[in-house]
């Protein structure tokens, strides 16, 4: 049985945790003043020593993208952080940083540090206001402390640290629709190359992480590369946050080490409701294929997710039982991504919205195996086919669920409705039990 | 309507960032927060204060859906609907609100108090089904929880959100923290919920107990 | 470094590489889907365009590559990957995946466009429909609902878009920001809402927003003009020239029973690339708007003009002319051909060195200046491309020559080149290519233009504006001695270095050769089989003006001049009144109301010819409309001329073509150049300013009439002042200004700009600001400015 490991969590049980005083009862800012008193070379060979693989979903090493920006080039340098956290069943960096703020704050300290910027900026979705508000405070507290701004910690290093809070857009999550947004247009995605850590926030070498991935480092310089590797498994190190929802007993965060599995995290958590059984679920939110109860022991780090056919992601794991309609789940998906599509690419834009169209007919009983086989064509035309990953993300869950429940898709057209009653799988229902 | 002092908020805002450009968007919040939307009177200022055309801005204006091109209520409610809200409860929460308050989605009370939207994914899954209101977060709902609010929000009176401030903000108010500014509030309401705690809470009974 | 290694080093690097199993080498840097159209092999594409940056929006251009052996697990957007070595490249002819990628797109195109072609425009030419036959399937699988928009919305008076046949390749969006750098169409919403607009009712205004009709590669984008006028099978199309500029745009000309329906730049990469101004591309219809001379008049016995038939014309006009003492005024836009007949007429049928193509204010440093540091040279749009430094001296390129504002803007956005722009006032095009403006009072360029650091790599681009203020020109000349720059003068007129190039002017022959040189005469004198030319520096327009006021001229010939256009109109007028006037004119003007022979002629899409741009270089263009009966001038000059039996002998184009070419180059010595210098300011009373001004691209220019919907997206007239003026006057932006004079008054709103504090600009010829015509002025001298 895997044990949970909170580190990033291991201090949201005290009530005044997001405030500074708390944070540096726990050591906070001493990671940070250890780094400043090391080479910044150093500091990017811990961190690829550590194993730290990227949290926002793609899991690319962090050590090795710090590694990417060019030295010595007279340019500036920025850190970016991505906390536009939108993907569907995705919560864990809106929790962390409203419970420590600070741990992202140090990490940017760091970060910043060991990449040579500067101007460091996190870019935070905008529907969020009292997250917002605590980040905002704790970087205003950390430049009052000496921790930002000039002579940063006595060490003769320069930060400045900028909030930018986003207005309403998934797309921002991808990394450079996010750049073209902090840069104050329309938030589409760039045409790579240039990367970003050649040509990124304003054309400068820019790195883009997640705030998880960031929010991992303070730990990581105080403890050593070599504790940090210790957890996890052969490829995908560390500890993570797992997040659950939906149909269980007990939704919430997990951090465990990478290579827990679904099954593991259930019998911790209380399982699945009462009196209901495992029908599907995201590994790692609504762009990564589904799973079915044929999937509760597969290892969730990058290579097992991977190899039983979907994607890490962000360990959302959004649980579903018997009474959820496959068909309603994924049209709804669907709609998101037709709602979210930047407009940019024919494939992501069209396609959605043709996608929403045909699935919508066949939640309602209006549809035709002729239905079905063009959907499968479309996604075939969307994936790979699209500007960036957005377009790919909308196939996911309408390929992978033609996979696993074809026959609840045919139940639609052949009953010429949908078989589910919506009231059942709500979570009144289960409070009315 | 924007007077000198919004001009000085709105320079400080732009002296944020390296380049100017940068600031178009807590530039539209701040217009938010004076004007309740974006006016045009806003957009046409943002293009003065960064040396863009007007056509430029709205072009950012409109790409983001927290932007209001028209007035929104006092109190901006969002039901999540996305997949798992809206299995959990969320289209049941959305139908009642609509006609509970009798209107449509993205519709306005004639009082001007409420505003109606279903939104996407606000990453708050393990309290499903979410409401926002005004960005704040109220997790767990019910149908009749979400009429209570709404029903508080006509009386001025609104339920205080379950992760927030200790009472709820304005529209226009939340908008200037989305701007950027500090309202004072960011040590109000509580650190984490439950579902947030509930991995570290199973943990520490594993190693017998609360620590310390 | 040998010029051996030079070369070599400047031999940009090719690689070969393998498109559909044939090998094709091409530069470095090459985009996969122009290495497939060496080859002949046309991979579908709508977001794409040669001359924007790449972007990959549109998916269309799909295709399998693989790189030494490694291939791209999915296929790549040909139009944004550059080439590589050992790239094995399958479009859709070799690929079935890049086939089903490509039909894919398009099924998803065409999804949501309406099946309106036999109602668009675009049917006939469209990309879109030609594809979808090419690269398309037969039939949609689409069974939905389509999205629908409000049917064509006008961006500007010129440009209509129907948003539901747009297919969000955003060429047009991106073509304003990047090479026009007016961003007043945007992209906006998001998703499958996301739609190209303007902002609320800020229209589309741009002087280049034709362009993003003609790459529209769907009807989405209209010219209100040329809406539902004609099919594109139905049209004949002519290469053809812009007659209205000195850019020398390439053209195309389309036209259907004899009458042009509309104008399309052209392709020429050294000159406009493929892009043109909208007054290029619509202004067209002054040829048919305006009463045409249908026939030849002759001022009777009774002073009155009547018809008169053509032999009858020309004897009339040979009559007034022969034995007379003559001047010639061709005006600034008249073909090299004409230009160079009219020149030809002067001293072979004339005797006389008194022609002047300078129909605007002017001066003897000038001529000067264009005989020694012009005539014969050759600055080209390639060394702005090359510049370290461009120094604009009262040039306004935006207004005055659109596609050298578009190639300086090219290399702003491209390398951030230096731009200083020496001017009276900020202006709109100054500040879109970021140029350090340096601010003079009209009059007072030449210290400014002193001060500046150029080096041999510079362009100095001086407009015809600089022969208004004495020594601007000699301080240019000054500058670019010391530093080596390259001068390129830019006049506005589509005609005016074609004809300093034919001589017709008082100081020059054709070619360059100075009237005071002995061995330039012989070489002319032999070439026109005449004994003598007149080694007299000939006379200027004003000063062929005032001869003839004074009784020293007694016969004028005029060809496309408008007394309008000269500072002090009312000598002009008051000496076509006196002498005998040969007019040769496509419709009535003050000149031919004045006139004793009025002889019709042909319009520049009624003729063939060439002009000389900026550069020099021959903008050569054939007749559009081929049955038209009028003649050029030169045909009518050599008529005329047979009648004086002082042949010519160049009635026609080739002719002339074939005598020009015979000539080559003066390689004698240039004239040399006389220093002249600055006139003081003079002092000004309270409420008294300095008059500056320039012509706008749109205004009220003969050449723009009958094209109301051009004439709608015109800048707004307005007097402009400095803030101290404004405060002094109690002035803001919109309130009522008044400038007089002791000849007349205009009455203009204000705005406020960067501008000295002694000066004030008006546009020159503008709608309530017609300054020649109301002042008698349009710069450097006192006015009086005043709140309305």
């Amino acid at each position: 049985m895997t044990e949970l490991t909170p580190v990033l969590s291991a201090h949201w049980d005290e009530k005044d945790s997001f405030t500074i005083e708390a944070y540096k009862r726990h050591d906070g800012y001493k990671a940070a003043k250890k780094a400043l008193a090391m080479d910044p070379d150093e500091l990017i060979q811990i961190v690829k020593d550590s194993g730290l693989r990227g949290r926002g979903g793609a899991g690319f090493p962090t050590g090795m993208k710090w590694g990417f920006i060019p030295q010595g080039d007279n340019k500036d340098h920025y850190l970016v952080v991505n906390a536009d956290e939108s993907e569907p069943g995705t919560c864990k960096d809106m929790p962390l940083l409203l419970a420590n703020p600070h741990v992202l704050v140090e990490g940017v300290i760091i970060a910043s540090y060991a990449i040579r910027a500067k101007h460091a900026f996190i870019y935070i979705r905008g529907e969020v206001t009292h997250v917002v508000r605590r980040l905002n405070q704790a970087i205003e507290d950390a430049y009052k402390a000496g921790y930002l701004g000039k002579n940063i910690f006595g060490s003769g290093q320069d930060l400045d640290l900028v909030l930018h809070v986003g207005a309403g857009a998934y797309i921002c999550g991808e990394e450079t629709a996010l750049l073209d947004s902090l840069e104050g247009f329309r938030g589409q995605p760039r045409l790579r190359p240039p990367f970003p850590a050649i040509a990124g926030l304003y054309a400068r070498p820019t790195v883009v992480n997640n705030v998880e991935s960031i929010a991992s480092v303070p730990a990581i310089i105080l403890k050593g590369a070599q504790w940090f590797q210790s957890m996890g498994t052969e490829k995908s190190k560390g500890q993570t946050l797992y997040s659950l929802s939906g149909h269980v007993a007990n939704p919430g965060q997990f951090e465990a080490p990478l290579g827990i599995t679904l099954r593991e995290i259930l019998e911790l958590s209380g399982g699945m409701r009462a009196g209901h059984t495992l029908k599907f679920w995201t590994p790692g939110g609504s762009s990564t294929p589904i799973f079915t109860d044929e999937h509760l022991d597969t290892p969730l780090d990058y290579e097992g997710v991977a190899a039983a056919g979907s994607m890490l992601g962000t360990k959302a794991l959004q649980i579903f039982d018997e009474t959820t309609c496959i068909v309603r789940a994924v049209l709804r998906w669907t709609e998101f991504y037709k709602h979210e599509s930047c407009g940019k690419c024919t494939p992501c834009r069209e396609g959605t919205w043709w996608l929403v169209q045909i699935l919508r007919d066949l939640e309602n009983g209006q549809g035709t195996e002729e239905d079905l086989a063009k959907l499968l064509d479309l996604c075939d035309n969307i994936l790979g086919r699209s500007f960036c990953a957005l377009g790919d993300g909308a196939t996911s869950p309408i390929t992978s669920s033609i996979k696993y429940f074809r026959d609840e898709y045919i139940a639609h057209i052949t009953t010429g409705g949908c078989p589910f009653d919506p009231v059942a799988s709500t979570l009144f229902e289960t409070a009315a039990k | 309507m924007f007077t000198e002092t919004d001009l000085e908020v709105m320079q400080s805002i732009i002296s944020r960032y390296p380049r100017s450009r940068s600031a178009i968007m807590p530039l539209l919040h701040y217009v938010q927060s004076k004007a309740g939307y974006v006016t045009n009177e806003g957009i046409e200022l943002i293009s003065e204060l960064l040396t863009i055309e007007t056509a430029e801005v709205s072009a950012v204006a409109t790409f983001y859906t927290q932007y209001k091109r028209k007035p929104v209520g006092e109190y901006h409610v969002g039901v999540c609907t996305n997949t798992l809200c809206a299995v959990m409860g969320g289209d049941a929460i959305l139908e009642v609100l609509k006609s509970h308050l009798g209107i449509e989605n993205d519709g306005v009370t004639s009082d001007g108090k409420v505003s109606l939207e279903h939104i996407e994914c606000n990453a708050a899954c393990d309290y499903a089904p979410v409401v926002m209101a005004n960005w704040e977060f109220y997790d767990n709902q019910t149908v009749q929880s979400a009429k209570d609010l709404v029903d508080g929000m006509r009386k001025g009176k609104p339920t205080p959100p379950t992760r927030g401030p200790d009472s709820l903000p304005t529209w226009k108010e939340n908008s200037a923290v989305l701007a950027g500014l500090n309202d004072g509030r960011a040590n109000e309401g509580i650190q984490a919920g439950e579902p947030t705690l509930l991995g570290l809470v199973i943990a520490q009974s594993k190693k017998g107990g609360k620590k310390k | 470094m040998t010029t051996a290694q030079k070369q070599t080093s400047q031999v940009v690097e090719m690689i070969t590489l393998v498109v559909d199993g044939f090998e094709v080498t091409v530069p470095k840097g090459t985009l996969v889907i122009r290495a497939a159209e060496k080859l002949g092999i046309q991979i579908p594409r709508f977001c794409d365009h040669p001359l924007l940056d790449p972007v990959g929006a549109c998916r269309q251009c799909l295709v399998d590559i693989e790189i030494n052996g490694r291939a791209f697990p999915k296929p790549q957007a040909s139009c944004t990957i550059p080439v590589e070595p050992g790239m094995i490249v399958k479009t859709q002819l070799t690929s079935p995946v890049a086939q089903k990628a490509q039909q894919g797109v398009m099924e998803l195109l065409l999804m949501n466009h309406p099946l309106d072609c036999p109602v668009c425009d675009k049917g006939g030419e469209c990309p879109l429909q030609n594809q979808a036959m090419s690269n398309g399937q037969s039939e949609s699988r689409f069974e939905g609902t389509k999205r629908t928009f409000e049917k064509p919305i006008n961006l500007s008076s010129q440009v209509l878009l129907d948003r539901e046949r747009c297919v969000l390749c955003a060429r047009c969006t991106r073509f304003s920001e990047q090479i026009a750098g007016d961003a007043f169409i945007t992209l906006n919403e998001r998703g499958a809402l996301q739609q190209v607009g303007i902002y609320e009712d800020k229209p589309f205004e741009s002087y280049f927003s034709g362009n993003t009709v003609q790459i529209c590669p769907v009807g989405a984008l209209t010219g209100a003009s040329y809406r539902f006028r004609a099919r594109p099978f139905d049209l004949v199309s002519t290469p053809s020239a812009c007659e209205h500029c000195a850019s020398g745009c390439d053209m195309r000309t389309d036209v259907r029973r004899g009458k042009t329906l509309r104008r399309l730049a052209g392709d020429d990469a050294n000159v406009n690339e493929e892009w043109n101004c909208d007054k290029g591309r619509w202004a067209f219809k002054y040829v048919t708007a305006v009463d045409r001379f249908t026939q030849p008049l002759v001022r009777n016995a009774a002073g009155v003009l009547e018809p008169a038939s053509w032999p009858e014309a020309i004897a009339a006009a040979a009559a007034g002319l022969t034995g007379q003492r003559a001047g010639v005024l061709v005006g600034g836009r008249a073909t090299y051909e004409d230009a160079y007949g009219y020149s030809k007429f002067a001293r072979v049928s004339l005797g006389t060195n008194d022609i002047d193509f300078r129909a605007r204010v002017t001066s003897d440093e000038e001529r000067d200046f264009l005989a020694t540091y012009v005539v014969a040279t050759t600055t080209t749009y390639r060394d702005i491309d090359k510049a370290d430094q461009v120094l604009l001296v009262d040039f306004e390129p935006e207004e005055e020559s659109p596609i050298v504002f578009l190639r300086i803007h090219k290399q702003v956005r491209k390398r951030a080149l230096k731009v200083h722009a020496i001017a009276t006032k900020l202006s709109i095009g100054a500040e879109k290519l970021n140029a350090n403006f340096v601010k003079v009072l009209p009059g007072s360029q030449s210290d400014a233009i002193a001060s500046q650091e150029l080096t041999k790599l510079s362009v100095i681009l001086v407009g015809e504006r600089a022969s208004e203020s004495a020594g601007t020109l000699t301080a240019v000349a000054v500058l670019a001695k010391k530093s080596g720059a390259k001068i390129a003068w830019i006049p506005r007129r589509a005609g005016e270095r074609g004809a300093l190039e034919a001589g017709a002017i008082g100081n020059l022959l054709p070619g360059g050769r100075p009237v005071t040189d002995a061995a330039a005469r012989v070489d002319m004198q032999s070439v026109w089989g005449v004994e003598t030319i007149s080694s007299t520096v000939g006379r200027s327009t004003s000063e062929i003006f005032a001869a003839a006021n004074e009784g020293k001229l007694d016969s004028l010939v005029v060809g496309g001049v408008d007394p309008l256009d000269i500072d002090n109109s009312a000598a002009a007028l008051a000496a076509l009144q006196k002498a005998f006037v040969v007019s040769l004119e496509i419709a009535p003007s003050a000149v031919t109301e004045l006139a004793n022979v009025v002889l019709p002629v042909a319009a520049v899409t009624e003729k063939s010819g060439s002009f000389l741009n900026w550069e020099g270089s021959a903008r050569v263009f054939d007749s559009a409309v081929a049955d038209s009966n009028n003649r050029s001038d030169l045909r009518i000059l050599s008529a005329i001329a047979d009648a004086m039996i002082k042949p010519i002998g160049i009635a026609t184009v080739s002719a002339t073509a074939r005598e020009i070419a015979t000539l080559g180059v003066w390689d004698g010595e240039r004239s040399t150049f006389s220093k002249v210098k600055a006139v003081a300011p003079v002092a000004l009373a309270e409420n008294e300013a300095i008059l500056t001004s320039w012509r706008r691209l749109l205004d009220l220019g003969t050449l723009q009439k009958g094209e109301g919907n051009l004439a709608g997206t015109a800048r707004a007239t307005v007097a402009v002042i400095s803030p101290t003026r404004a405060a002094e006057l109690g002035v803001q932006n919109g309130d009522a200004l008044r400038i007089s004079n002791s000849v007349g008054a205009i009455t203009l709103p204000a705005l406020v700009e960067d501008i000295h504090d002694d000066a004030v600009w008006a546009p020159r010829n503008s709608l309530g600001s017609e300054l020649l015509a109301k002042l008698a002025t349009a710069s450097g001298s006192v006015v009086t400015v005043v709140k309305a």
